[in-house]
């Protein structure tokens, strides 16, 4: 499968997803760590993608959305943004929000 | 003329921001490497009515050479006037875990 393909089929078969650099027990960067931090705040269940175990994403995933850095987090398929968007929107509630629409039944 | 420099013109010409600050964080990160991690607070009114995401898209854009070529992380804090009054600062950024190239 195409890598875009499979970064396609990820992001809208979990509501919400992180790439990361790193676990979310181990982040291996520190704007990775926070972001995922604030999701895990948020307490619903995400998929995450450790890009540094996946080349093929590591080298193609800014040009899926056209963003250039890591982490991304995607919900419902939908990039919000990377570390400081994430965190501006957890601290303003909006993380919580949409994260609790796009999880809701 | 170095990365920083660089951003900074760049920047400047792209937005006139009312306020810029262009923050050289390479210290506190891993490897050899001295202009790798910058954190930028840009406040203009251009950004006003526009997601953070559209926000980022534009600066992200104009420093599409930069991001391509040695920079490894880009803090971004995108604000409007009014923002930037209710604000007041920019959160600190995180340290380096050592992962990533």
């Amino acid at each position: 499968m195409d890598v875009l393909d499979r970064i396609d089929e990820q992001v809208k078969n979990n509501a919400v997803m992180i790439y990361m650099k790193g676990t979310p027990q181990f982040p291996q960067c520190g704007f990775s760590g926070r972001t995922v931090e604030a999701l895990k705040q948020v307490g619903k269940e995400f998929a995450y993608c450790n890009v540094l175990a996946d080349p093929e994403i590591f080298e193609n995933l800014p040009r899926y959305a056209d963003w250039p850095t890591f982490p991304q987090v995607y919900v419902n398929g939908e990039l919000i943004g990377g570390c400081d968007i994430t965190l501006e929107m957890f601290a303003s509630g909006d993380l919580k929000k949409i994260i609790d629409e796009a999880t809701a039944g | 003329m170095n990365k920083q420099e660089t951003i900074i013109q760049k920047l400047n010409l792209a937005f006139s921001p009312e306020h810029l600050e262009v923050i050289n964080e390479s210290h506190m990160h891993s490897g050899p490497e001295t202009e790798s991690h910058f954190k930028v607070i840009i406040v203009c009114d251009e950004f006003k009515g526009k997601m953070l995401l559209a926000r980022h898209r534009l600066v992200n854009k104009v420093l599409e050479d930069e991001l391509n070529g040695g920079i490894h992380a880009l803090a971004l804090h995108t604000m409007t006037m009014e923002e930037w009054f209710k604000k007041g600062n920019a959160p600190a950024s995180p340290p380096c875990a050592g992962g990533g190239k």
